[in-house]
This record gives structure tokens, C-alpha cells and sequence, in this order.
């Protein structure tokens, strides 16, 4: 679960990390009162939307006045912003952050996410901040330092004397950074945190150190231990359908094509998404509906994939363990007199209970196609949908 | 012979008076009767299936001289159960539990390095079966023919497809892992690829992975290496776009990072035949056994 930027700059000043005052607004009102209770010279307002780039698409802006700053937070809220990262379609502005603006010196980069491979915590570190990381990683490796931390053994000593020597730091860095990385390493580890971005960690002109900007990501598996932050999830920011199938349990994402999948099982569901293109077709979502789904579930995962606009036909494809066949059938025939399904169902069904499930979709009167196995059941919807 | 489990499994279930827990014990008792107790902190004394429930596994091994346990276990509580199952040296644990929060498994990952003894199958997987001698997880049994093929995989359900496309086809398993779908598991496919090449009832090996992180690429080198059986694969998630969670908690594409092309090529190029879809695994092997 991603935060926005004054969300993460909210849980670091709690842990005594230096960020530049600012005011979270929602209206030009707000931003010009933000501005005036700043008291810096220069302010910047920031589009709160999850993407990075955002200054490429005008979403970052100096002002230095407060009926500047309204101006610009108007012109700001509600303008369509499209940045490299938010894709063609670009993001809604909804929210800004107005800030304190600050005397850059130098802009370092320092991250630390879940290293999956080592089991362990992986700290970057690179003095060329404020510039693209993956960039940066292909071109000049050599200036990202990066190291592995045990969390049985946390961080020592030895770790800052590393960073410190590798990236050739005076005296005032080294401690400002010591004292930066392990506030940031304690929220990291107690807020279950997945990723932790701050790309550019500034040195302003009077020797300061201050995360100037903040990327934050939660372990979706922890929140329900960490409400406070489940709290400021931004449901605009996803994607509305993915958020309502998350509301009925299912596991659910959009995509660009036509074919409409309904699937038991996450590995299936993808291979699924995958035969249906070599066959010639373009699915239209990635859908699991769990082991344990009940009819219920399935009429909502039918309604959800319907609710896409795009979607010419259905592929069904079960192959179930604990999920049985029967239960399937009877939520394709509830889905379908609810719902009034008209477009071509395609239904493949596999394992437990097959027969009853099969005799189920036989007996409905419905006008679904059968396949015998999956992929006679993909080449079936992508003629279908042709 | 089969690997991790058969004739002589003596498994408990960690959260055995759970609905899910009592289900598939139930089942996989019934598929092969090597279930010996359970172990729910408070229900201690009871009884269940005609099982001896415990508080504690420290208790059940005491009494029952298990060797394997299969959890499960809510995620909050998850990764102690699987720790408690370590401490008492529990030689094979099957964690089926999906929604453990992955910085609570870094410990775990620490204490299974150090143990030496147990062996951590999952988290967030359908469990392991040696068909007709012993089945630990949610896995349908009747699917399964006994065989001489083992299979490694990410998923459940693909799972089943290979194992429904190598029973139809006679070749039948000699055992299927599923090691999971969350970015931290206890045993990786190079583990479970070692052990098919010692097992003599193996002939042939089918390996599932998906997108997310780099196990796939290092297995490819290491059937490179050690591996002479020869290996089928499957990736599924070429059609995953970036930087979005495919169900699993560990099938993502990061920073164009763990992409189902890359892991193809890898395992293709170190001698793996590769299944172009997921209709074609079993054919895939069967092609290598001839």
C-alpha cells in the first residue's frame, strides 16, 4: 500500500526525521494560509498524487507570495497531471503539500526496502540524489552503496563507518546521516514497511540534513497491525474496480484487452491471462477468486469483470480443489439470471465435484460454451470475441 | 522412494480446531492416515478426528514422536507457530498459512539457517503429497497418480493442471512441492531440485515458477551445475503488466525486475524445456522421457 508524500513526511517527523515544514491543503484557501504561516520567502506547492516525476508535468511549482501561492494551488487542484510515471492517462490532482522552500547544497538518495533474496534489509545509499535511480543503477553502479542488514543484528557502528567512507562524507554528514538512517531504520522495522524512498535526502547551504521528499510503502499483509496507516489509504488513487474486489475478497486487475477472466487460484489466473494471448486474444483482467469461494463471490467477480466496458466475453476457468465445480456452476447460473449475462461465457471446469458441476451448467438452459480442457477453452473465447 | 514425506510422516496440524485446519486434516487423513495429533494452545486434552489434541508441540512430540507439521495457523499468528515448530525440531513444517507479514519471516528465515534440522515448506502454499503414501496440504488427492515425475511450484492450482496433464498422460509424481507464492519461503526450487536428483524414483522434473524476484534465474543455474534429469518449465505472468501484484504476495515485477522473459531465457538456456502454455506441461516432459 503506497502513502502520498505528506503522509510519509507525517510518520518521519514522529520519529524525529528532519523534513522541511509544510501544510497538507485541499483548497487555494488553504495553501495561501499555509504560506503565510510557513514564513519562508519561497514555498513550494506539490501535487500529492502516487507517481513520481511529477515536477516533469508541472506538478511541483516555487511561489513566493501568498496570492501567488493561491493562484498556482487553484490552477493546480483539479488539473489532469501526466508524468512519465502516471502513464498517458495521467492523475487527478486532489491534493497538495505546500512546503518551506529550501537552500539546496547537495541532493544525496537513500532508500531501504525488504531484500527478499537475502532475507534481510537492504540500505542504498548514493550522493548523486534528485536524479532517476534505475538510471542511475545502469549507468553508473558504482555510485549507489548499498548494504545488507540483518534485522536479528540491526545496525551497527560498522554500517555508517562503510557508508561513510565509501561515499566520502565530512564529519557533519556522517553524523547527520548516522542519526537520519537509524530513526529511519526503527519506522522502517515497527511500520512493517516494504519501501522507503527519499530521493533527493538534501543538504541545505546552512549544513543541514532533511529528507526533501518521501516514498513510502506498507506491507499489505501487516496493516491489519499497523491500522493507523491502513487509515491513510487513498482509495482515489487506485484503481475503483481493484478497490471494490478487494471489498469482496477477490483478487482483481484491470487490464487493456477484451477477454474477461475468472479464475481460481493466482498462478492459474495468470497462466490463463498467458494462453489466452498466445491463442491470439487480449484479456481483459486478472481475476482470482480464492479456494474458498462461495456463490456470492462469484456473482460479484462477474459483476466486477462486467462492469468493464471493454469486455466481449467470459472465460471461466476451474480447476478445483477445495474449490468445488458445483458451487462454481451454481454462481455462473445465479451470476447470469442477476446479472443477465448476454455476451459469450466460456466455461472450462476441472476437479473436484466436475460432474455435478457440468450437469448443473448442462441443465441451466444458459448459453455457455464448454471446453473439455484450458486450452480448448481459450482458443474457444478468443473465436468468440473475434 | 518420494521425497519430504511418505510411509513413515508422522504429522500434526498447528491449529488443528480451526475450520480450515480441521478440514484438511480431515482430508488428507483420510487420502493417507498419517496424521498423529494436534496442537491448539488452550484445547489441550481434547480431542479431535480421534486425535489427541495438545497445547503445545513441545507436548505433542513428547507423546506422538512426530516428524512433520503442517500449519495452519491466522498470520498474526503464523510465524510463531512455524518457530515454535522449529525449537522442538520438527523435521518437516508445511506452512499454509497466506498473509504472514514478511518482515515477521526474516527471523524465521534466521532460526531455519541455524537449526539444521527442520526444513520450512511455504509459507502461503497448497502443501507437499508423495501420491498414495502421504499428502500435507489442500491439494486435491485423487488428481494424483503415483509416478516418477516430481514437481516444484509457486502455485496451487497450476499445480494441479500439471499433475491432471501428467496423470492423464501415465507418467504419474513421485512427489509435488509447492513452495509458495509470498517473496520470502523456506525452501527455494533449488532446494527442492537437489532433492529430486537424489531421489532414484524421479526421472523427470516440472518446475512452475511466475513472475517476482530471482529464484527461477538462480535455479536456472544451478540445473546448469548439478542438475542431469531432465527439466520442464512453466512461467506464468508474460502478459503481467509492471509493477502490479499478481494475487500472490511475491509475483511482482519491480523496477523491471522479475519478468517471466527473463526467467524463460534463463532456464532455456541452461537446458530446461520450456512449456510454451500452460496446456503443455505435461506433454513438455513427456517429450523428455522418451
Amino acid at each position: 500500500m503506497n502513502l502520498h508524500e505528506y503522509q510519509a513526511k507525517s510518520l518521519f517527523r514522529s520519529y524525529g526525521v528532519k523534513v522541511p515544514d509544510g501544510y497538507f491543503c485541499t483548497t487555494p484557501v488553504e495553501a495561501e494560509f499555509a504560506f503565510r504561516r510557513l514564513s519562508s520567502p519561497v514555498c513550494v506547492v506539490k501535487a500529492q498524487v502516487h507517481a513520481g516525476g511529477r515536477g516533469k508535468g508541472g506538478g511541483v511549482k516555487l511561489v513566493r507570495d501568498p496570492r501567488e501561492c493561491y493562484t498556482v494551488a487553484e490552477k493546480m487542484l483539479g488539473m489532469n497531471l501526466v508524468t512519465p510515471q502516471t502513464g498517458a492517462d495521467g492523475k487527478i490532482v486532489r491534493k497538495i503539500y505546500v512546503e518551506a522552500g529550501s537552500d539546496i547544497a547537495k541532493e544525496y538518495y537513500l532508500a531501504m526496502l525488504v531484500d527478499r533474496e537475502r532475507s534481510a534489509i537492504s540500505l542504498m545509499f548514493s550522493k548523486e540524489g534528485g536524479m532517476d535511480i534505475e538510471e542511475l543503477a545502469e549507468t553508473h553502479p558504482e555510485k549507489i552503496i548499498t548494504l545488507s542488514v540483518d534485522p536479528i543484528i540491526g545496525l551497527r557502528s560498522f554500517h555508517f563507518n562503510k557508508i561513510s567512507f565509501l561515499a566520502d562524507l565530512d564529519k557533519n554528514e556522517s553524523i547527520q546521516l548516522e542519526e537520519m538512517i537509524k530513526k529511519l531504520y526503527q519506522c522502517f522495522c515497527e511500520k512493517d514497511l516494504s519501501l522507503l524512498e527519499i530521493n533527493p535526502l538534501i543538504i541545505t547551504k546552512t549544513h543541514e540534513m532533511l529528507a526533501l521528499d518521501a516514498k513510502i510503502s506498507v506491507d499489505e499483509n501487516a496493516l491489519y497491525r499497523q491500522r493507523d496507516l491502513e487509515a491513510m489509504r487513498d482509495f482515489y488513487e487506485e484503481n475503483e474496480r481493484e478497490v471494490e474486489a478487494s471489498k469482496h475478497k477477490l483478487s482483481y486487475i484491470g487490464l487493456d484487452g477484451n477477454i474477461g477472466c475468472l479464475v481460481n487460484g493466482a498462478g492459474l489466473a495468470m497462466a490463463t491471462m498467458d494462453i489466452i494471448k498466445h491463442y491470439g486474444g487480449d484479456p481483459a483482467n486478472f481475476l482470482d477468486v480464492g479456494g474458498g469461494a462461495t456463490q456470492e463471490m462469484v456473482t460479484n467477480a462477474f459483476r466486477l469483470i462486467l462492469q468493464d466496458k471493454a469486455v466481449k466475453g467470459v472465460f471461466v476457468n476451474i480447476f478445483g480443489g477445495i474449490m468445488q465445480c458445483d458451487i462454481i456452476a451454481k454462481g455462473i447460473c445465479a451470476a447470469s439470471s442477476e446479472l443477465g449475462i448476454k455476451i459469450p461465457l466460456v466455461v472450462r471446469l476441472e476437479g473436484t465435484n466436475v460432474e455435478e458441476g457440468k450437469k448443473i451448467i448442462a441443465t441451466s438452459g444458459l448459453n455457455v460454451i464448454t471446453a473439455s480442457d484450458m486450452a480448448d477453452g481459450a482458443k474457444k473465447i478468443v473465436e468468440a470475441c473475434r | 522412494m518420494s521425497i519430504l514425506v511418505g510411509k513413515n510422516t508422522r504429522v500434526i496440524t498447528q491449529g488443528i480446531t480451526g475450520k480450515s485446519g480441521l478440514f484438511h486434516t480431515r482430508l488428507s487423513h483420510e487420502y493417507a492416515p498419517r496424521f498423529v495429533a494436534g496442537v491448539t494452545p488452550g484445547k489441550g486434552g481434547s480431542k479431535i478426528l480421534d486425535l489427541p489434541v495438545f497445547d503445545t508441540v513441545y507436548q505433542a512430540k513428547e507423546k506422538t514422536n512426530c516428524n512433520a507439521s503442517m500449519i495452519f495457523v491466522p498470520p498474526p499468528f503464523a510465524a510463531n507457530a512455524i518457530l515454535e515448530a522449529i525449537d522442538n525440531e520438527i523435521e518437516l513444517i508445511v506452512c499454509i498459512t497466506e498473509g504472514i507479514p514478511v518482515q515477521d519471516m526474516l527471523p524465521v528465515k534466521r532460526a531455519l539457517e541455524a537449526s539444521k534440522k527442520s526444513r520450512l515448506i511455504g509459507p502461503n502454499c497448497p502443501g507437499v503429497i508423495s501420491p498414495d503414501l502421504c499428502k500435507i496440504g489442500i491439494m486435491p488427492g485423487y488428481i494424483h497418480k503415483k509416478g516418477n515425475v516430481g514437481v516444484i511450484s509457486k502455485s496451487g492450482t497450476l499445480t494441479y493442471e500439471a499433475v491432471g496433464q501428467t496423470s492423464a498422460l501415465g507418467l504419474g509424481q513421485s512427489t509435488c512441492v509447492g513452495i509458495g507464492g509470498d517473496p520470502v519461503i523456506g525452501s527455494t526450487f533449488i532446494d527442492i531440485l537437489a532433492q529430486f536428483e537424489a531421489d532414484d524414483e524421479t526421472k523427470a522434473i516440472i518446475m512452475i515458477g511466475e513472475i517476482g524476484g530471482d529464484a527461477e534465474i538462480k535455479a536456472a543455474q544451478f540445473i546448469k551445475e548439478n542438475i542431469r534429469k531432465p527439466v520442464a518449465a512453466f512461467i506464468a505472468g508474460q502478459t503481467a503488466p509492471k509493477g502490479k501484484r499478481m494475487g500472490h504476495a511475491g509475483a511482482i515485477i519491480s523496477n523491471g525486475k522479475g519478468t517471466a522473459e527473463e526467467k524463460i531465457e534463463a532456464l532455456r538456456a541452461c537446458g530446461a524445456a520450456i512449456a510454451p502454455t500452460p496446456a503443455e506441461i505435461g506433454s513438455t516432459v513427456l517429450k523428455l522421457l522418451k
